[in-house]
């Protein structure tokens, strides 16, 4: 996975902009740990609920097993005010699954992704996750949640990633710059780490969030429309992943526009048109009837057509 | 070079304005250029005025106390951030208006208190502050919260700007977003009141947007864009107070008017920069 011309220099670069990243808060916060260490027990309890809950050393580097991966609903609803996002998702995500999530504009497929992730609060039903409550859950938003404008670096933004080895205030590990040099390679992005994130293209940009997800080592992955506006050969790399992720044992789920994309490459499809009109294996899921279906359950101008073929 | 030193040797108050500014200067620095990274510019406007009535109130209660005007500046200030926390969960597309009507509502009802006991000339002294009039509690109480906000900003740096950056990723790896929003917007309200004292409720935000504003336009990295802001607030603030001083101006407007003339500066140049073909095209 890493590249094999010359590691050497690169890294060194990076670990340079890591150590200057620490550098100049590294005393406080070491001093913060050390007098984190000397509170009392509760104390220190209530700190890192609060604060620090995701430091998780123990799980360095995948060494960790993978966990309970699944995700299980039931009668998810999501209202925003009088507007019904969507309404009675019953059903699963089993352990090393791929599931694709695809509707009509306003269907609420975000939403519902948002709620999975724990973003959203449902407003009826409930959702069962053991990879969110242990924070091995990764939720990619679409791109333009995201402050392309933001002050940091690529390599910072990737780094990001192995949160559960530093936490809020703790000094960065020794192997962070490395696998950060690691998951930069793995995704093509090994020349443009020391570059701000506001000087990528959109393609470089998803790229870099996807070594992010590399580095979050998730049991559950979430994507929201990690295509979108991209070119045909970054789409195409990037979907390598999530056959990879899938592989591997974790949960992948996606939202996507693209139905030829969903028939080719995701087993399982969930159809939802504010309620889901079906969810199984894919071309059960997209039969012509379950199609109409969603169209018509959501009139336009509200609801469009689903995807780009239909 | 004499005319840039000697109104401080001669004065003590100019040097005590000087000493505050600086180290207002060292905490607008970090909270400014976050307040900008964060996009809150217009709630951070908002929230100098939440300090206003709290002020007033004080005012009214005890005249120039200092203790009054910081404590009821504070106390409205932070209640208007939690409300603000509150309103914004529940529908978030009203929060513009909702946000300026805030505004207007909580300034008269400080004009309307400090002119019910006061007099022209302290409605203002809340509105615009008199740096020149900052004596040793106060610069006290500033360098104080200049220090903590600093130490604080040190400490927590990453989850701060993670936070601002991506609040789902922060939540989902664990890093506890609510409790760093608290914080940042905690510090916020205590800079603001730090600032009401040498620079009144209506500009109060100024030093503190303006520099990093001035800062952004040159550099896209975090720890340059703080460090330039606070040099820009420096010299803004050294500059406001000799024109002040020479031209016998209200010295507050001046040092908020020279961070607004470099800031337009900053603007034209990095505008004109952009136009030619820079190194950002080499990708």
């Amino acid at each position: 996975m890493a590249n094999s011309s010359d590691p050497a220099p690169r890294r060194r670069s990076a670990s340079d902009l890591l150590n200057l990243l620490g550098a100049a808060t590294a005393p406080l916060r070491q001093s913060l740990a050390v007098s984190l260490s000397a509170l009392g027990d509760k104390a220190q309890v209530a700190f890192a609920r609060n604060f620090d809950s995701g430091y998780d050393p123990s799980a360095f580097n995948g060494h960790s097993p993978r966990g309970e991966g699944g995700i299980t609903v039931r009668n998810l609803s999501v209202r925003f005010g009088e507007r019904c996002a969507f309404e009675g998702v019953t059903g699963e995500f089993p352990p090393a699954s791929l599931t694709a999530v695809i509707g009509p504009n306003g269907a609420g497929k975000s939403s519902l992704l948002k709620t999975l992730a724990g973003i959203i609060r449902p407003t009826a039903g409930e959702v069962i996750c053991a990879a969110l409550a242990r924070h091995r859950l990764a939720y990619l938003p679409q791109q333009d949640e995201l402050d392309r404008g933001f002050p940091i670096s690529v390599a910072e933004l990737v780094a990001l990633g192995g949160w559960r080895n530093f936490g809020s205030v703790r000094e960065l590990p020794d192997g962070l710059a490395a696998s950060v040099c690691e998951a930069l390679a793995a995704v093509g992005l090994s020349t443009v780490m020391d570059r701000q994130i506001a000087e990528l293209s959109v393609g470089q940009f998803q790229r870099a969030l996807f070594a992010r997800l590399l580095m979050q080592d998730a049991d559950v992955i979430l994507l929201d429309e990690p295509f979108a506006s991209l070119d045909e050969s970054t789409t195409e790399d990037l979907q390598h992943f999530l056959e990879r992720w899938q592989r591997e044992g974790r949960t992948v789920v996606a939202v996507l526009h693209d139905l030829d994309r969903v028939r080719r490459y995701f087993p399982s499809t969930l159809l939802l048109a504010r309620s889901p009109i079906a969810w199984a294996g894919t071309s059960l899921s997209l039969s012509a009837e379950n199609l109409a279906r969603g169209q018509k359950a959501l009139v336009p101008p509200e609801g469009g057509r689903i995807g780009r073929v239909a | 070079m004499g005319f840039l030193i000697s109104p401080f040797e001669s004065f003590g108050f100019m040097r005590i304005a000087l000493v505050a500014c600086f180290a207002l200067a060292l905490a607008n620095g970090p909270i400014g250029t976050l307040l900008i990274m964060r996009r809150e510019s217009l709630g951070g406007n908002v929230l100098s005025h939440a300090v206003m009535p709290g002020a007033a109130l004080g005012f009214l209660y005890a005249g120039y106390s200092l203790a009054a005007l910081t404590l009821g500046g504070l106390l409205t200030g932070l209640a208007v951030a939690g409300l603000a926390a509150l309103t914004a969960r529940s529908r978030p597309q009203r929060q513009d208006s909702n946000l300026i009507a805030f505004y207007l509502v909580s300034l008269s009802f400080g004009v309307l208190i400090v002119a019910a006991r006061g007099s022209q000339a302290d409605l203002m002294h809340v509105l615009f502050g008199t740096v020149l009039a900052v004596d040793v509690k106060a610069l006290l109480l500033i360098a104080s919260i200049s220090s903590l906000t600093m130490l604080v900003v040190a400490a927590l740096y990453r989850p701060l700007a993670v936070e601002s950056f991506d609040p789902a990723f922060l939540r989902a790896v664990g890093g506890g977003g609510g409790a760093f929003r608290a914080i940042f917007i905690t510090l916020v309200v205590l800079n603001l009141v730090a600032n009401f004292q040498a620079f009144g409720t209506l500009l109060a935000i100024g030093p503190m947007l303006l520099p990093a504003a001035a800062a952004r336009c040159w550099t896209h990295k975090a720890w340059p864009m703080i460090a330039l802001a606070t040099v820009i607030g420096m010299v803004a603030a050294l500059a406001g107070l000799l024109v002040s001083y020479y031209a016998n101006m209200p010295s507050g407007p001046a040092i908020v008017m020279g961070s607004g003339i470099i800031y337009g500066m900053s603007l034209l140049a990095a505008g004109r920069m952009r136009l030619k073909p820079t190194k950002l095209e080499g990708r």
